[in-house]
């Protein structure tokens, strides 16, 4: 900076070498850190709009592809007791074993869509906050629903857009896609019927039997529900499926796990 | 600011832009992998449940 010959007086300096005469001034300084907190909001929300649900979703996939091998060790370990005596490959038969209620915030499955990429697989973990569950882990399971395979109706719930987006593509949905939720048991198929859009006050739609009050479980079902429209507190979009079988981990991965989608 | 940064840093442009790009890279994987995400659920006011 100061390289030259030294000791010319202020004056002729300035004389001698134009330059820019302030370094830092205290207006340039407020000019570029407001430049700064702009590119930073513009960062903020394209992180929030793609580059962070790229990070988180996948980071999660990775997550539950690694439970998914724990529980498939877990049970290589320790077979069950002589389950295969069904295995004739008739799966619908097969009575599904039903986990106890999970623990708020605790990791119970995983759940694939076919529909949603081969590669598509999201945590589901006990309780609906966000700030414990649907936005650090990914899908909640509502409180006092049945766990997947029981009479009722399985009620979930995730985002649809930030924190990994699980449930992104639920209007993509069509009539009979799999749903498939894995636990350290086996997987769980349903099959999607059905979407409804409906206030942020109707619980009516994780009843038993869904919007049937009063009505015993005479079935078993599964309530996605999920923010809508896109980025909105407005309504929700809610996605409906029934249980198709239950296949047991000594059965193997079921076909619908990864079945072709058209 | 940005000019003193530039000043004080050492060697030749390119080692500067090289120091600089690295900055911003680091700057950035920052802001993406740990402030944004901590910062997310205080600005976001999604609802995805029935209640």
């Amino acid at each position: 900076m100061t390289d030259e010959t030294p000791a010319p007086t202020r004056r002729e300096r300035r004389v001698r070498t134009p330059r820019p005469r302030r370094r830092v001034s205290v207006i340039g300084v407020i000019g570029e850190l407001l430049i700064t907190a702009g590119v930073v909001a513009l960062l903020y929300v394209s992180w929030q709009m793609w580059i962070g649900d790229i990070i988180i979703g996948s980071e999660r996939s990775a997550e539950a592809r690694e439970l998914s091998e724990e529980w498939q060790q877990q049970y290589e370990a320790t077979p069950l007791p002589a389950p295969t005596a069904s295995a004739t490959g008739e799966p619908a038969a097969v009575e599904p074993i039903v986990l106890p209620e999970a623990a708020d915030a605790e990791i119970f499955g995983n759940m694939y869509v076919p529909r949603w990429g081969a590669d598509y697989v999201q945590k589901i973990a006990g309780g609906t906050t966000r700030a414990r569950t649907l936005d650090p882990i990914g899908i909640g399971h509502y409180a006092g629903t049945p766990m997947p395979g029981a009479e009722g109706n399985v009620a979930l719930a995730a985002h649809r857009t930030t924190f990994g987006k699980p449930f992104n593509q639920i209007a993509d949905l069509h009539v009979g896609d799999a749903i498939v939720i894995e636990t350290a048991d086996g997987w769980y198929t349903y099959r999607f019927r059905t979407l409804e859009y409906v206030q942020p006050d109707q619980v009516e739609v994780i009843l038993p039997v869904p919007q049937q009050e009063g009505v015993a479980a005479n079935g078993r079902y599964l309530t996605m529900t999920s923010c809508s429209p896109m980025y909105s507190l407005a309504e929700r979009i809610v996605g409906y499926s029934v249980f198709e079988s239950f296949t047991p981990r000594s059965a193997g991965a079921p076909a619908s796990l990864t079945e072709a989608v058209t | 600011m940005y000019g003193a940064l530039w000043r004080v840093l050492p060697g030749p442009w390119w080692v500067r832009l090289l120091i600089v790009l690295i900055l911003v890279a680091a700057v950035l994987y920052g802001l993406f992998f740990y402030v944004f995400p901590w910062v997310g659920p205080f600005l976001n006011p999604q609802e995805v449940t029935v209640e």
